[in-house]
């Protein structure tokens, strides 16, 4: 298919001429381009945001294996080993009952000063955290723990909350890119058919030009400009929105934000990346529509 | 330069169109289609220029197995061929200049080739001084002597035309008829579909007779033959 300059040129200019010509039909695709792209903005930063903060709780899980008290030193390093020995787990780290109680009392803060008189009677079991190399593996290996392990008074990981999350976590990413998809796909056609209406008064030109050898690409291209800009055009108010968006949330978060875990991803690359993408879903419904409208017509 | 075999057309709405043609045309002929109105003269047409596929048979044009042939070679058969029709099919929108640079620019002729070429054929037509005119400015014989520019445009070696006079008045007709046998004499071959005796009687050349979907008499020099 190569094609000279000229031609490039001549299909760049009917592609604008057409567009400018049909000023309407124009201004109704950006519209529908636009609305597409401002709601796939939003679930995009939506979704890779909240992706990103779960993977990154996902990272903190760990499980915790309190040690059955009657337990002696040999029957502990016994059960060190065996926990180290186990498949895809990264770490092993023990933690002594002490350690466990003055971790629980700074995590309680003021409330904990006033329990430290009771540190005698320390309660707690001496513990393994043992981290898995994938956090998906959490259950399985803790699972394997308490059925298989001796000395393991309990295990403790957060079982609902790690499930919950996983799941959670998996159908907020199909349930977006399903919207997405449906979302590209209404646009699509939206466009196609509104460029199908001013085809009607073209077609008498795609007809001679058939008439006089003009290959399909040929006639083609000038709409896959027409394509081009409207995915352009219909890009560039999501993509401010998205930039003073996300400005905004990320200096309010960031000034209100305590719980360090909820970190939304940075706003450079992030958002540079996300306008990127923007841009290029545009172009594909603008041409796809488009290039779409002119199919029927290019038949004979 | 055109060799049909057993041709049949079959429209999807179950009519058919052509029952069964074979005919030779060799280059430089010129020859006039007759037959009554639904006959399948314009059928026929469209089969050489592949606007319609016919259903079975053989049709060889320019060297070219049209029924074997792939899509994407049908620009470069439609290049070799010009068509005129009898309602001229120009883009009203366009300078008489335009519609027929228009035949050039889709083959990506350079924009010096065009502005040459298209000078030569509208001269070929007596219309160079008109070359600025949009097609409503333009009396209907005047129009068909564009789209006749347009056909030649690319050099073709063979040129059909789909009753090229049916819009037009005697006198004008026979103005067409000059120039069709003028391109005629340079070698290009030519098929046209035509209702008119007068024509037909008048400038004797090869007549073939399509009578519901067969070809009933293939006459050099002929007449016409029908009542009007
Ligand atoms: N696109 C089509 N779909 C279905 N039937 C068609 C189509 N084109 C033509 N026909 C039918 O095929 C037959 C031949 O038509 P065709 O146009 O070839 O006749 P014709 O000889 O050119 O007639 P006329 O002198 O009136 O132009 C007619 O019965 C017509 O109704
Ligand atoms: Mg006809």
């Amino acid at each position: 298919m190569a094609m000279k300059f000229r031609t490039l040129k001549r299909h760049f200019k009917e592609g604008l001429k057409n567009s400018w010509r049909n000023s309407w039909m124009t201004l109704a695709s950006v519209a529908a381009v636009t609305t597409t792209l401002l709601l796939v903005a939003v679930f995009l930063a939506l979704v890779f945001n909240l992706n990103h903060i779960a993977s990154g709780l996902e990272e903190d899980v760990q499980i915790k294996v309190l040690v059955d008290q009657t337990a002696n030193e040999e029957e502990m390093e016994e059960l060190s080993e065996e926990l180290e020995g186990l498949d895809n787990v990264e770490s092993v780290v023990f933690s002594s009952r002490d350690e466990e109680w003055q971790d629980l009392m700074t995590s309680m803060g003021d409330q904990g000063e006033a329990w430290g008189l009771f540190e005698q009677d320390n309660p707690l079991n001496d513990a393994f955290v043992v981290t898995a190399e994938e956090p998906q593996d959490t259950v399985a290996i803790a699972n394997v723990i308490i059925e298989d392990f001796d000395y393991v008074e309990r295990v403790n990981y957060g079982q609902d909350f790690v499930q919950n999350l996983f799941t959670f976590n998996n159908y907020a990413r199909i349930v977006g890119a399903v919207l997405i998809i449906a979302l590209v796909f209404t646009a699509i056609f939206l466009i196609s058919n509104t460029i199908k209406i001013t085809i009607i008064a073209r077609r008498k030109e795609i007809e001679i030009m058939k008439l006089v050898g003009a290959t399909n690409w040929f006639i083609r291209w000038p709409f896959f400009v027409e394509g081009l800009l409207l995915g352009i055009l219909g890009s560039i108010l999501p993509i401010a929105v998205l930039f003073t968006g996300y400005y905004y949330i990320d200096q309010n978060m960031s000034a209100v934000n305590q719980f360090d875990f909820v970190q939304l991803l940075p706003f450079t690359p992030f958002v540079w990346q996300l306008a990127g993408l923007i841009l290029l879903i545009g172009a594909v419904i603008g041409v796809w529509g488009s290039v779409m409208s002119v199919r029927k017509f290019l038949k004979v | 330069m055109i060799e049909m075999q057993q041709v049949k057309k079959t429209y999807p709405n179950g009519v058919t169109a052509l029952n069964g043609i074979d005919i030779n045309i060799d280059p430089g002929e010129f020859v006039y289609l007759v037959g009554q109105s639904g006959a399948g003269k314009s059928t026929f047409i469209k089969l050489i220029f592949r606007e319609e596929i016919a259903s079975s048979g053989q049709i060889r044009v320019n060297n070219r197995d049209l029924l074997e042939m792939k899509w994407k070679d049908v620009p470069l058969l439609r290049r070799e061929i010009g068509v005129v029709y009898q309602d001229f099919k120009l883009l009203p929108k366009m300078t008489v200049y335009e519609n027929v640079a228009f035949a050039l620019e889709v083959v990506e002729e350079s924009p010096r080739q065009i502005r040459k070429r298209v000078m030569e054929v509208l001269d070929q037509v007596g219309l160079k001084n008109k070359a600025r005119f949009i097609p409503d400015e333009l009396s209907g014989g005047e129009q068909q002597r564009v789209a006749i520019a347009r056909a030649m445009a690319n050099y073709p070696k063979l040129l059909i035309a789909d009753e090229p006079t049916g819009n037009l008045d005697p006198d004008t007709s026979w103005e067409i008829m000059k120039i069709l046998e003028e391109i005629n004499g340079t070698g290009t071959t030519i098929i046209m579909a035509t209702h008119s005796k007068e024509i037909v009687n008048t400038i004797k050349r090869r007549v073939i007779a399509v009578e519901g979907g067969l070809i009933v008499r293939d006459q050099h020099r002929g007449e016409y033959g029908y009542e009007v």
